[in-house]
């Protein structure tokens, strides 16, 4: 995923060469973005279904040990085999097993984003386990070997030409076709020879329901039905957070999450797997990877409340502007700038500086996450764990010195001298980094403190 | 009733017009206002950051200068929103706490405590208004285009009042401009991208002036209109509620 040690700026900077390809990358975003916005204004109820989620889910939060005990419990009773997973590898060892137990050396998943972030896929592989990604979009990406740039739409990074060209080398349609309508049609004749052929699928979970023992999965395309539906083994892979208390909080959820990711009032699948079909087995594995460290800082515990929709990629200026794969991590944008310096600081030290705290993520968010203040947090709780540049810290402690005591900041230069080299726009290594692209703001002949000794009588 | 006049240290060093037209429309106003010359810096910049803990001198500075007034106003909604939400003191905590309850941007301290209905002002040209994020989302000075709930301006509300002012619509009415503090620099590629599709959005509605009740949002757009050669420029809200052209 890491791109030659490049972070989040550099990475920025690549994609920002080509100005045409960033001007629709941003627009195509926008428009999802427009889209809810259009969604959520069909509801006069919205702020108040968001306020309900974030209260279920607080709920959740507090409460996660008997929550989970509950799930686990009824989910036996419907006949399911429940594993728990501390981490990534304890994951991904978990599935081997299942799969090995069967003989099972190809099989099909669904999107699941827990998988992209324990690289379930490349342990598999590694593992002599074939795997193929059913959803369309994760598909692209696969057979262009290149992570999801985004979590609700893995592939929007590329265009449909790209995607045409890809689908010719992979899976022989004509060259240079790039009609969407052929393309789909053609993904669905090569994945449906998946779906009948692999005895086991994979799927992730968007909604496990604690009072039932059963787990909801939203799909548009069907694919995660499709791959259960006809494999011998089934194996749904969920963080210990997707839990939600009862089947009646279900509506609040399914209600705000397809209108916050695309727009849509709901998916066009929202699958209820309770117990395995006769024959079947079913699987399912309680993740924690990281999520019990989160629940126990008390400044980022509530973005475990995520339901990953995605409108805050969406929505972020940035992240239009500088595409999913400039996060290096799976979950990118700026839910994934929050949780994943909880996983490794010093690998996302970067990404809480991806941002300009412009708060739209947090009014998107359909469970009130406080995105853009946790952002503030971690930036906080980096420089003081020794991420930050030292050069950077030497800047700093010169402004703090300056700006503590008004006397040197008077006598610190003609006007504006010192903030010229001291001010934001100038305190990094990148000296020119404001004029490469920007003019200098004019220097005034007098600064607004000495017009107003001379100015004002009071 | 006093009024504490806080301007950002990079009002007071680069756009000095911004603060005296701050400082004669409170006074207009019939408010009596003073600027107390020994403060310097919220402490934002290091702030934002991740240097928090190298703020005590500034928390200190702030509330030393600005602990008596009965209000305390600011040109600047991002500087207003930093004291809000983070002046601390542990020495003076009640004082951190009262500043952080009785500081206001300039706009919102007219609409919400002067109340004005009326201004004197005249400017006969089509402007572009900026939505600040942290005064939009942060104070919340208009209603943002992410809820749902009904339309409010508090700054749109005063420009209304100003004699012969065309606002101009804006196809994404509070997208950020990408200034950002630090990120400016440290993020400079996304930074300026993010500028010029704001500015892009206001030449295309046919602007002439830029205003916002932030002047640091205006100085990175400023930055990117003179290197792109053009004639349209910015103005501090403050300078056109002010404004006296005839």
């Amino acid at each position: 995923m890491i791109k030659g040690n490049k972070d989040h700026a550099a990475l920025a900077d690549i994609f920002n060469q080509d100005e045409a390809r960033v001007d629709w990358h941003d627009e195509t975003l926008w428009f999802v973005r427009a889209k809810r916005d259009k969604a959520a204004n069909t509801l006069s109820e919205w702020e108040a279904l968001r306020e309900n989620a974030a209260q279920i889910k607080d709920n959740v939060l507090s409460n996660l040990h008997d929550y989970l005990s509950e799930f686990e419990s009824n989910a036996q009773k419907n006949g399911l085999i429940v594993h728990w997973a501390a981490d990534a590898a304890a994951h991904n060892q978990i599935v081997l097993s299942i799969l090995k137990a069967k003989e099972i050396s190809k099989m099909v998943k669904s999107k699941s984003m827990l998988t992209e972030e324990c690289h379930l896929n490349e342990y598999l592989h590694q593992n002599g386990v074939e795997v193929i990604d059913t959803d369309l979009g994760e598909r692209i990406v696969q057979l262009a070997e290149e992570p999801p740039s985004h979590i609700v739409l893995p592939c929007i990074h590329k265009k449909k030409e790209e995607i045409g060209e890809l689908f010719h080398e992979h899976l022989g349609t004509p060259k240079g076709a790039s009609d969407p309508k052929l393309l789909t049609a053609a993904a669905r004749i090569h994945l449906r020879e998946k779906f009948l052929t692999r005895r086991a699928a994979i799927t992730g979970v968007n909604f496990a329901i604690a009072e039932t023992g059963e787990f909801v999965v939203c799909t548009n395309e069907g694919n995660a039905d499709m791959g259960a539906h006809l494999s011998e083994v089934h194996i749904a892979c969920m963080g210990i957070e997707k839990i939600i208390p009862k089947r009646a909080n279900l509506s609040v959820f399914l209600r705000l999450l397809a209108r916050s990711a695309t727009g849509q009032p709901i998916t066009t699948y929202s699958s209820h797997f309770r117990t395995p079909r006769k024959g079947q087995e079913m699987h399912l594995i309680l993740v924690d990877n990281g999520r019990t460290q989160q629940l126990g800082r008390a400044d980022f515990r509530n973005s475990l409340k995520c339901i990953r929709c995605g409108a805050c990629m969406n929505t972020c200026p940035v992240y239009r502007r500088s595409g999913g794969h400039s996060y290096h991590t799976a979950i990118a944008g700026p839910i994934g700038a929050i949780l994943a310096p909880n996983l490794n600081m010093k690998q996302y030290a970067d990404l809480p500086f991806a941002s300009t705290l412009c708060g739209s993520c947090t009014n998107v968010c359909p469970v009130k996450i406080n995105i853009h203040e946790q952002l503030y947090k971690w930036r906080q709780v980096i420089v003081k764990e020794g991420y930050a540049d030292p050069k950077k810290t030497m800047a700093m402690k010169a402004m703090e010195f300056t700006l503590s005591h008004p006397s040197v900041y008077r006598n610190a230069g003609k006007t504006g001298r010192w903030l010229m080299k001291n001010m934001p726009f100038l305190v990094n290594n990148k000296l020119n980094a404001w004029y490469t692209q920007r003019d200098m703001p004019a220097v005034p002949q007098q600064s607004f403190s000495e017009w107003y000794k001379k100015n004002n009588n009071e | 009733m006093t009024v504490g006049l806080f301007i950002p240290c990079y009002i007071d060093q680069f756009y000095p017009n911004a603060a005296i037209a701050t400082l004669k429309l409170l006074q207009k106003l019939g408010v009596k206002v003073s600027y107390p010359l020994q403060q310097t810096c919220c402490g934002q910049p290091m702030a934002n950051s991740g240097f928090e803990h190298l703020t005590t001198g500034c928390n200190e500075l702030f509330i030393d200068n600005f602990a008596a007034f009965d209000y305390i106003v600011s040109p600047s909604g991002s500087c207003v929103l930093h004291i809000k939400d983070h002046l601390h003191s542990d020495g003076q905590a009640e004082k951190a706490s009262c500043i952080r309850k009785k500081v206001y941007e300039l706009t919102e301290f007219l609409t919400d405590i002067l109340k004005v209905e009326k201004l004197t002002a005249r400017f006969p040209h089509k402007v572009g208004m900026h939505q600040s994020c942290h005064g939009q989302r942060g104070l919340m000075m208009s209603q943002m285009t992410e809820l749902v709930a009904p339309p409010f301006s508090k700054p749109r509300q005063l420009l209304n009042m100003v004699k012969d002012l065309e606002l101009v619509e804006l196809s994404r009415p509070d997208e950020c401009c990408g200034f950002g503090g630090t990120f400016c620099v440290a993020e400079e590629a996304v930074s300026v991208k993010m500028g010029k599709d704001r500015v892009a959005d206001h030449l295309h509605h046919g602007a002439q002036y830029i205003t916002a009740a932030d002047m640091s949002c205006l100085m990175h757009m400023e930055g990117l209109l003179r290197r792109q050669n053009s004639q349209v420029k910015v103005l501090h809200i403050a300078e056109i509620l002010n404004a006296e052209e005839v």
